[in-house]
């Protein structure tokens, strides 16, 4: 009972700590600051705490923490608002308030707090020389917000709950990506963010209400555990030879391909690399993307609805799968061409939830939890990492120039001098190169971070996740899924090493590199503590058939997690393949890359494009997806809008309804003004007043003014009916 | 003996001549005489009536003693007013104080 | 024609005629001494009837009282009030023809009581002591006048304050009237 109280609480810190901060803590930096991260420390023990809790109740998956109340009757139902708390929300809160807690650390050394603010800096756009952040407090004040969003999302036991989380997660991703408002890129981002996720999220709600008129109900309790409603669902057709649940379920995937940025709505969150660091860390790791995942997840019963294990996968499953698969691999290529660090973690993470939807497909949900989890540690720890080169690199660029300004008179140092006036872009790796020197802390917890995505064997989180998504593919009988995905492995592990190369490895390629400093202990603090979960985070999921060390640590993930299902999944029977392949993919991806790149002098350009050629450039360029959809979608739009809603609807059609509308309404009152109010209505008005008027005027002359005259009249008339009392009645 | 209706046509005589006082007379003062004329007549028919009808019952010199009260204010109040009028405008003549006109 | 007839007679023309003398005397002085004569004629007229009391009130308060009073406004009026030219406003006539067709149709009202020419008045059962002690408490019987008495009483308390209030000399013009 008491659990099950403090699970309400959860989220409430941030809210409130966003609420402070508007009205009022804004003034204070050092106040917003305190009342964000206190806020998020609260959840973060409340979050720890239900987990324990979580952790050592049996079967947790039959009996869940939950409570509910009503909240919205609606005729004979109603709508109830509550939490639950199952294996799978233990696991995601377990992660999301740890990143959380994490970047909220961060972002207070990333905003240069403390530090006396720049005069030049100007609110809405970064501060140049490491003063602190314009808008500090409300930057605490959004992610406070943000986190809220995810923490409802998360301990909700509704979907329309979900969906609110999910929703204010939205909003405040289009707040923070836009953080810098700025820049006119990041205007747009916001835009492009918003309305991507839009996109997805319409067909969302389209599957939650269908899914609320075919079973009565969003509770994910009553829909996903009761055989009869999923049954129910699987056999009543819908359209296109798809089941109900089939459609449902491909509905709300769609909410997924928005939110997780899969296939084709990816296009938005490489552009949200706008935003400072820690919302990039924030929304592509922690939180807003793995929302996606987690939907599925939450929905698996409902997915994979009619599937047997072993067997062939329905419509929706193939769809998933394949959406999954594709992205993994498409973005993987991507990445690969990339010259920004956070463009290609950001193609990165759009890969690695490819493959987590790949793994959902196939029915692999344990594997998928399990990645869900290990990548939202390393994938944070990364984006991290790389904000801390990003701020080094700036506060690098900050130093050289001053120096260049002061050897300046002395002497006319052509080189220098351009150099230092050359802003170069703090997020090009190939203006970094050696930072390993410059900044070992940061490099050493970015290489662990690397090695973790890139699935480095046996001490990394990454490759027991990633092997776990591996074998289930071979093991479900997808030889397709398990190519493409191992290709994608290959490609990541090459990127890796490519991305951790540039950056640290070799001599520096730009003065700003090579006056790069360490960033400060706030910053370093959770890199530390992230790249200590990357690592250990994998061992609670070691197969228990695995070579050596297989069933020296119980396989945690597998036995709690599985049990968020109704039917506990079978752990499938270990087999080497897979194994030998991530083994080979990784480290033969991470040595290829690492003979490449290790070294790369100053002016270097990327071997790559040699090699390729015009496949390059087509990679560089994203596909060319975002020309693409500029073309389908933006443009006839902008036409729709222009010429024919503002022209002709806007214009023509309701201007001149609305214009006809008060010509005819003057004309109608003039006529009725000439015909009806100033003969009849007037005149009647006149008529009365002149006669009261004429009346007062004939009759003022009996007010005299004199007693006897009164007197006299009335007794006249007091006579006069006497008179005819007397004389004439009877 | 003398017969009710000397005394009724004595206070009709009466009445009416206060009646003129109180409409031909130009003086506010004489007005007042006239009233005190009326309201005598009127005393005279009641004690009358009493008198001649209804002896066993009080009622009619009550109603006197009544008249004779409003009677004593009435002159109160109207001197009082006739005075005051007097200081503000001089006059006493009631045509002339017709300040309550169009 | 019995004595009591006779004096009734003689007081009834005093009475008449110097009510006429009231209010046809052009001299507002002698109105008021004729008003007098009038209000004395009505007391013996009281007495006549066996309103002993009454008369007295009559004798205290009209000619004690309110024919002083009237004597007293007429004497402070009078400076403007030149005593000459006619006393009756433009609408005399007017006022003679309303008198005159008054009693007129208060003797055809009369006229209709023809018993009233006969009646006599029938012997009191008590005496006059009894008679005023039993007027004086009607007066204040609960059951009797004791309402009208009262609403006498503040009536004339009203009358007292509002005359005070009316006859004093406004604030600021009693220090010039002094002055003159």
């Amino acid at each position: 009972m008491t659990t099950d109280l403090l699970i309400w609480l959860i989220p409430l810190p941030p809210l409130l700590a966003f609420g402070a901060i508007l009205l009022g803590g804004y003034r204070s930096n050092r106040l917003s600051t305190w009342l964000a991260v206190g806020a998020m420390v609260i959840s973060w023990a409340l979050g720890l705490f239900v987990f324990a809790q979580a952790v050592q109740t049996d079967h947790l998956g039959a009996n869940p923490f939950t409570s509910s109340i009503p909240w919205l009757p609606l005729g004979t139902s109603v709508i109830e608002i509550g939490v639950l708390i199952d294996p799978l929300s233990a696991i995601t809160l377990f992660f999301v308030v740890w990143t959380c807690l994490a970047i909220f650390v961060y972002s207070i050394g990333y905003h240069n707090s403390g530090k006396p603010r720049d005069a030049e800096d100007v609110p809405g756009l970064p501060p140049h020389a490491g003063g602190i952040e314009p808008l500090y407090a409300r930057f605490f004040a959004f992610i406070s917000l943000f986190a809220f969003g995810m923490l409802t999302l998360v301990v909700s036991d509704n979907l329309l709950l979900l969906f609110i989380g999910w929703e204010i997660m939205g909003l405040c991703s289009y707040l923070l990506i836009g953080f810098w408002f700025g820049r006119e890129s990041a205007r747009k981002a916001m835009v492009k963010a918003f309305i991507t996720t839009r996109v997805g999220d319409v067909f969302m709600l389209l599957g939650i209400v269908a899914l609320y008129t075919a079973t009565g109900t969003l509770n994910f309790q009553e829909i996903l555990r009761s055989p009869e409603t999923l049954n129910r669902l699987a056999e009543t057709p819908a359209i296109l030879g798809l089941s109900l649940a089939g459609l449902i379920g491909l509905l709300l995937f769609a909410g997924t391909v928005g939110k997780s940025a899969q296939w084709p709505l990816h296009v938005w969150l490489p552009d949200a690399m706008e935003g400072p660091t820690p919302v990039s860390a924030m929304i592509h790791a922690a939180t807003m993307v793995s929302a996606g995942i987690y939907l599925i997840l939450r929905f698996f019963p409902l997915l994979t609805v009619g599937w047997q294990p072993g067997g062939p996968l329905t419509t929706t499953m193939a769809v998933i799968a394949v959406i999954g698969a594709f992205t993994a691999l498409f973005a993987s290529t991507i990445a690969v061409a990339q010259n920004d660090i956070k463009r290609v973690l950001a193609y990165s993470t759009i890969s690695q939830l490819g493959y987590m939807v790949a793994a959902v497909g196939i029915g692999a949900f344990v594997a998928a939890a399990f990645h869900l989890v290990t990548h939202a540690f390393f994938k944070a720890l990364l984006f991290l990492g790389s904000g801390s080169v990003i701020h080094g690199m700036e506060h690098g660029q900050a130093a050289s120039s001053k120096s260049a300004a002061q050897a300046m008179p002395g002497q006319e140092g052509p080189a220098g001098a351009h150099e230092a006036h050359d802003h170069v872009d703090a997020q090009d790796m190939w203006n970094m190169g050696g930072l390993r020197r410059r900044m070992p802390w940061t490099f050493y917890t970015f290489l662990i971070g690397g090695l973790a995505l890139a699935g480095f064997p046996i001490v990394t989180a990454g490759f027991w996740s990633k092997d776990e998504i591996l074998s289930s593919a071979f093991g479900q009988g997808q030889p397709v899924v398990f190519v493409v995905l191992a290709a994608a492995a290959l490609l990541t592990a090459f990127y890796t090493a490519r991305q951790i190369g540039l950056t640290f490895l070799g001599k520096p390629r730009s003065a700003a590199a090579e006056h790069a400093h360490e960033s400060g202990r706030v910053m370093l603090l959770p890199l530390v503590l992230l790249s200590l979960f990357s690592i250990a985070a994998g061992w609670a999921g070691i197969h228990h058939e695995f070579p050596l060390i297989g069933g020296a640590i119980p396989n945690f993930v597998e036995e709690f997690v599985g049990q968020a299902l109704t039917e506990h999944p079978e752990a499938l029977p270990f087999a080497f393949p897979p194994l030998l392949t991530s083994l080979v993919v990784s480290l033969g991806g991470l040595g290829l890359g690492f003979l490449v790149y290790r070294n790369l002098p100053r002016g270097a350009t990327d071997p790559l494009a040699r090699w390729l050629g015009p496949v390059h450039v087509l990679l560089r360029r994203k596909y060319y997806f975002d020309e693409l959809y500029d073309f389908l979608f933006v443009r006839p739009a902008y036409w729709f809008a222009e010429t024919f809603v503002y022209a002709w609807v806007d214009r023509k059609v309701i201007d001149g309804l609305l214009h006809g509308v008060g010509r005819a309404s003057l004309r109608l009152g003039g006529w009725l003004r000439r015909a009806i109010d100033l003969p009849v209505v007037n005149g009647f008005g006149d008529l009365v007043g002149e006669t009261t008027k004429a009346a007062g005027r004939t009759f003022r002359v009996i007010q005299s003014g004199r007693v006897q005259a009164y007197l006299a009249a009335g007794l006249l008339f007091v006579g006069l009916l006497l008179s005819f009392l007397l004389l004439v009645k009877p | 003996m003398i017969p009710l209706s000397w005394y009724l046509v004595l206070a009709a005589a009466l009445f009416c001549i206060g009646l003129y006082g109180v409409l031909g007379r130009r003086n506010a003062v004489a007005i007042l005489m006239g009233i005190e004329l009326m309201l005598n007549a009127v005393n005279i028919n009641l004690v009358a009536f009493w008198r001649y009808l209804t002896p066993a019952l009080i009622a009619g010199q009550a109603f006197a003693i009544i008249v004779f009260a409003v009677a004593a204010s009435e002159a109160a109040v109207g001197l009082a007013l006739i005075i005051s009028i007097y200081r503000q405008r001089s006059t006493v003549i009631a045509e002339e104080i017709d300040l309550m006109k169009w | 024609m019995t004595l009591l007839q006779g004096v009734f007679v003689v007081t009834a023309l005093a009475a008449v005629i110097s009510a006429v003398m009231v209010v046809a005397s052009p001299r507002l002085v002698h109105a008021a001494l004729w008003l007098v004569v009038t209000l004395g004629a009505v007391a013996v007229l009281f007495i006549l009837l066996d309103a002993g009391f009454l008369a007295m009130v009559q004798v205290v308060i009209y000619i004690g009282a309110i024919a002083i009073l009237i004597i007293f406004t007429v004497m402070l009026t009078r400076r403007v009030m030149a005593d000459s030219g006619s006393q009756a406003n433009r609408a005399w006539w007017l006022a003679v023809f309303i008198g005159v067709v008054m009693f007129a149709a208060l003797l055809a009202l009369l006229a209709q009581m023809p018993t009233w020419w006969q009646v006599t008045p029938p012997p009191l059962a008590a005496s006059a002591d009894f008679m005023v002690k039993d007027l004086g408490k009607s007066l204040v019987d609960l059951d009797r006048y004791v309402v009208p008495f009262e609403v006498a009483s503040v009536l004339l308390l009203a009358a007292l304050i509002g005359a005070i209030v009316l006859a004093r000399p406004p604030a600021e013009t009693a220090g010039k009237t002094g002055a003159e």
